[in-house]
């Protein structure tokens, strides 16, 4: 026991000091070595969200919120490194739900950031092209797309996140909703999301939520969205 | 036993005659009424858990988010009736998930509210709970012990929903167990008695502790009600319930 204590605190500390240098393949600890997730920067000010999503919540929930979840991702994601090297699979199958919460959390962060943008950067500008005829198929117009959308995410029963998403194989695209951090992963591909967690809105729009889905279409950034399709 | 209703029935003719009154309506089956559950009042007022609750969150925790719950719960419950009424099995199927969630919000609030006090007050006090906090004991050590693996299963949920200390009667054992659950789902199972909850709701929190929910955790044994504990711990499940049939 002590020695498998000493040997994983080793493998840690040299995983450490390697692990800018992913490069550094031949050494023993090669598995190990990967780049660790990172915060990425918003491509706009906190408060350049306003009078949609206050500056305040942006702060939060970018420089916080989002850091914790890479943060934690980070520690899981070693924890089960090491869990694989040592060939120990119960504690593997035991950190899956960890890297999915956490990973799911830096992954959702990361696109809703992306697909936000304040007006003066395009935001709440109407899709164009491939997208908003696919929308327009699917839905009848923008309008009604975002009556259905909005309705998803009040029908969210606790914390997760509405999602367009396009299927795979068919190419639709579809609204769905996710529970907690579950990314959109599998049969379909993040098109554009909106995050339905309370911390999202609370310090704002409290109970209110309905207003904050609302007033979010202000921000939504369609042109990221559009690079999304396949 | 029917051979002598059935007898009696044939010999007084106004009986009869009620009878066939009665055969001429038979999918009349009276007033259909759903339940109709109402916001019960707070033990205490708004203001009376701070600092560790601002009064805030409270106002809006109970008039706001309670409400909507229960609101809502109404709404699917009448819905259910004409469902049932017209045996629309497919409607009633439909309405489950509804109301599991907003009545476990209704049910989950009514118990969270008497299991809180304020600090000031002796229920605070863990004195209050002489038999739950020997069973404590036995089960985890000591009370530190127990607040930690409290304290970890709480901050171990991902997403919205609750920690508990539940008694679990199994038989003629009775013992103490943390669980955490999910959204709203709420504390019914056999044998379960809830003894006290803590919501990890964002809106619980958030008003006032933003981000640092671990703090929320820490502060919230200050208003822990241990008196409603110790009934609930030496009492039956129907008995930790009753706030329900008092806000009908």
């Amino acid at each position: 026991m002590s020695s498998t204590l000493l040997r994983t605190s080793a493998v840690r500390s040299g995983l450490r000091v390697s692990a800018p240098k992913a490069a550094r393949a031949g050494l023993a600890g090669t598995t190990f070595i990967r780049g660790k997730a990172t915060l990425p920067d918003l491509a706009y000010d906190y408060g350049a969200l306003e009078p949609a999503i206050s500056g305040q919540i942006m702060e939060l929930h970018h420089s916080k919120h989002h850091q914790t979840y890479v943060t934690s991702f980070n520690t899981f994601s070693e924890q089960i490194a090491e869990a694989a090297a040592t060939s120990n699979i119960q504690q593997q199958i035991a950190l899956q739900p960890l890297i999915n919460f956490h990973g799911g959390g830096h992954v959702n962060h990361s696109l809703f950031w992306e697909n936000l943008a304040p007006k003066s950067q395009g935001g709440g500008e109407p899709p164009k092209g491939e997208l908003a005829g696919k929308i327009n198929d699917a839905y009848g117009s923008l309008e009604k797309f975002q009556g259905e959308f909005n309705k998803a995410l009040a029908g969210i029963q606790g914390s997760g996140w509405a999602w367009l998403v396009q299927d795979n194989v068919t190419k639709d695209v579809v609204i769905k909703t996710y529970a907690n951090q579950d990314p959109v992963i599998g049969q379909f591909r993040p098109i554009l999301g909106i995050d339905a967690w309370e911390h999202a809105y609370y310090l704002q729009y409290q109970n209110r939520k309905a207003e904050y889905f609302k007033a979010i279409w202000d921000v939504i950034n369609w042109k990221a969205a559009e690079k999304r399709l396949a | 036993m029917w051979g002598t209703s059935i007898s009696l029935f044939l010999l007084f003719s106004p009986l009869q005659v009620i009878a066939s009154e009665q055969a001429q309506q038979p999918f009349d089956f009276g007033e259909m009424s759903a339940p109709n559950y109402s916001l019960p009042p707070l033990p205490y007022a708004y203001d009376a858990l701070e600092p560790y609750i601002s009064a805030q969150i409270m106002e809006l925790h109970h008039g706001k988010h309670h409400q909507t719950y229960i609101t809502n719960l109404n709404a699917a419950l009448k819905t259910q009736t004409e469902a049932v009424h017209t045996s629309d099995i497919t409607t009633q199927v439909s309405l489950q998930q509804g109301i599991r969630f907003n009545a476990g919000g209704h049910i989950n609030h009514s118990l969270f509210w008497q299991n809180l006090s304020p600090a000031s007050s002796p229920d605070a006090k863990t004195s209050a709970a002489p038999k739950l906090v020997q069973q404590i004991k036995a089960t985890w050590g000591d009370e530190d012990k127990f607040r930690e693996a409290f304290k970890a299963s709480l901050l171990g949920i991902q997403g919205s929903g609750w920690g508990w200390l539940i008694r679990v009667q199994v038989g003629q054992e009775s013992r103490l167990a943390i669980v955490t659950t999910k959204d709203q789902d709420p504390v019914v199972g056999k044998g379960e008695v809830p003894i006290f909850g803590v919501d990890m709701w964002e809106h619980a929190y958030y008003l006032q502790y933003l981000n640092g929910k671990a703090a929320y955790v820490e502060n919230i044994w200050n208003v822990i009600n241990w008196k409603t504990a110790e009934e609930r711990f030496v009492g039956t499940q129907a008995d930790a319930f009753k706030i329900l049939k008092a806000s009908m």
